[in-house]
């Protein structure tokens, strides 16, 4: 058996800790990502491997009876859940990211409460503190924050996953946010009940408080998520990742383990950033994206009541416009994804391509279900990375450019986000309006997420064509060959 | 002269950290966010340096079975995130030859 001493064990955690930093660091650019994500498995084995040397250390001065059987149920464990996370990673598909994301969240989540369990029943065995001693007070507080903070995850997470999947029938995984009245005055109780059973766990080392607000610490993951509606899921999922990661160095702090506070903690602080990138992308406050109530996937009858007349065209017409176009910028939206139709727009710039056409992708930082989720879908199709440019980058070219090509997005392409007074005024939008002539496929005239009027389709330079996106992109392409 | 409170380092370690990963995280290309939040998951799972102590070195069944369901949980993600963010990367990469 591997014995390390403990100082050795900490150097590698250090050498894993620096291997971790350069995963993250890899992904500033396609090119080094890779490498990159090496580091992180680097980095991950010579974790697990320090922590069989720190047990076999432990386990001398423990004089554990079971650590044969002990080692044989950790080795089970790895394999059993190595073969189902690698058998998820390869077969899931790139539209069910997000899916794939909450899930992982939730692991950590639940993984995270049985840790703490574990040292509440045996805390010696997580050298917490000497065999038949007392668990101190300031552990008791470290355990209390982690395994809350995991179970908050957990359930959260569950909820996510079930929203984002939208396939359950289960009302609480639907889209819809859940609003009752006294919602965020329940929240604030429970809140605050799990903080005083917290506190008294830490003073009084009472274990039915620890078990009463770890359970209620699941109630309130609950509670927290179901009233944030379909609209704020990039926000809500970049949240949960954060949540994550300070679960996990929670349970650093109590076990008194550098490896997981320095992890959890570059975990926690991405997610965080991810969260502030997402609400100023929908210029929605923090604060009022986690009280919920907005959001809801509507299909409300048009504000402005009578009907203004827009102006219809047949995938036919697309095609001669874009065919006779010099520049050409295409607007994927969450439609986009739902009709699998990356492939489909791939193949028809490709011919446009051929035809001499400049062609860009323009993506908004929350088009898709959680940050970065186009881009992915793109690459998945084979689009090369140096077509597609992010809103700041490519908003200045709109007004240069022949024809914009907007694929299943509304709330991101609308100009009322330049109109003081609309609910969505200040939000960054991509600058579509500015462009020759803007066609726009969309299912119907149904309004998005915000459940606005687009005045972007009544505009004179602006077609519609309405039917489902990879259908009217096929068509487009079929015509585009003559 | 008295020894630093454990806790205090760790105290240290954290705000060091999240220091280190603000600044990193920052840089990250807003097109790889969602393999960024991919490989979070797997280095989260950290976790499972918690869950081996526990599986390894509990006694009571109990202490067993929560490191064992604890190692298995964290797993799926050490295993699944590396790998899905490895596949999403190499969609990246495919296009460059081109």
């Amino acid at each position: 058996m591997l014995d390390f001493s403990i100082n050795t064990v900490t150097l590698l955690y250090l050498v894993a800790s620096v291997c971790f930093i350069q995963a993250l660091k890899g992904l500033s650019h396609p090119t080094t990502s890779i490498r990159g994500n090496i580091f992180g498995m680097v980095g991950m084995l010579i974790a697990t491997i320090s922590t069989f040397g720190l047990i076999g250390n432990m386990a001398n001065v423990l004089r554990t009876e079971s650590l044969l059987s002990g080692i044989i149920l950790v080795a089970l464990g790895i394999a059993l859940g190595g073969a189902i996370g690698a058998t998820m990673a390869k077969k899931v598909e790139m539209t069910k990211m997000p899916e794939l994301v909450a899930f992982m969240h939730s692991m950590v989540g639940l993984a995270a409460v049985f840790i703490a369990i574990a040292a509440v029943i045996e805390p010696h065995a997580l050298n917490i503190t000497e065999k038949g001693m007392q668990i101190p007070a300031g552990n008791r507080l470290e355990l209390f924050l982690g395994a809350a903070i995991g179970a908050i995850t957990f359930s959260g997470s569950v909820i996510a996953f079930g929203k984002l999947s939208g396939k359950y029938k289960f009302r609480l995984f639907q889209g819809a946010p859940i609003v009752f009245s006294g919602q965020h005055f329940i929240n604030l109780i429970v809140g605050l009940s799990i903080i005083g059973l917290g506190v008294i766990f830490t003073l009084t080392e009472n274990w039915a408080a620890f078990f009463l607000l770890l359970a209620l610490s699941f109630i309130v993951g609950v509670l927290i998520i179901i009233p944030i509606g379909g609209a704020d899921m990039p926000v809500v999922v970049s949240m949960l990742n954060s949540y994550s990661g300070w679960a996990a160095a929670g349970i650093g702090f109590s076990l008194g383990n550098s490896m997981l506070i320095v992890a959890g903690s570059l975990v926690g602080s991405s997610g965080a950033i991810l969260s502030y990138i997402m609400c100023k992308a929908m210029n929605r406050a923090f604060l009022s994206v986690i009280l919920g109530g907005f959001g809801g996937e509507t299909d409300l009858a048009q504000s402005s009541g009578e009907s203004k007349p827009i102006k219809t065209g047949s995938a036919d017409d697309a095609a001669f416009m874009l065919g006779n176009a010099d520049s050409v910028i295409i607007v994927p939206g969450y439609g986009l994804a739902v009709a699998r139709a990356q492939h489909a727009l791939k193949e028809l710039t490709d011919k446009l391509i051929e035809k001499g056409i400049q062609v860009r992708y323009a993506i908004h930082p929350v088009a898709g279900r959680m940050p970065g989720h186009m881009n992915v879908l793109l690459a998945e199709a084979e689009v090369p990375y140096d077509q597609v440019f992010e809103m700041e980058d490519i908003n200045s070219e709109f007004n240069q450019t022949d024809v914009v090509l907007v694929l299943g997005a509304n709330d991101v392409v609308n100009p009322a986000a330049k109109t003081p007074g609309s609910p969505i005024f200040g939000m960054p939008i991509l600058e579509v309006f500015k462009a020759q002539s803007v066609i726009v496929n969309k299912r119907s005239m149904a309004s998005g997420y915000a459940g606005l009027d687009n005045e972007l389709f009544y505009m004179e330079s602006t077609m519609m064509v309405f039917g489902d996106a990879k259908k009217i992109i096929e068509e487009i392409g079929k015509a585009s060959e003559d | 002269m008295e020894a630093i409170n454990p806790t205090v380092m760790n105290l240290i370690i954290f705000v060091l950290a999240i220091y280190v990963g603000y600044h990193v995280v920052w840089n990250v290309t807003p097109a790889l966010h969602t393999p960024l939040m991919a490989v979070t998951n797997a280095i989260s799972a950290i976790i499972i340096v918690g869950a081996m102590m526990a599986g390894a070195l509990t006694e009571t069944t109990m202490g067993q079975l929560m490191g064992f369901l604890a190692i298995t949980l964290a797993s799926v993600n050490v295993f699944g995130g590396f790998l899905v963010t490895r596949r999403m990367l190499e969609m990246f990469k495919k296009k460059e030859k081109k």
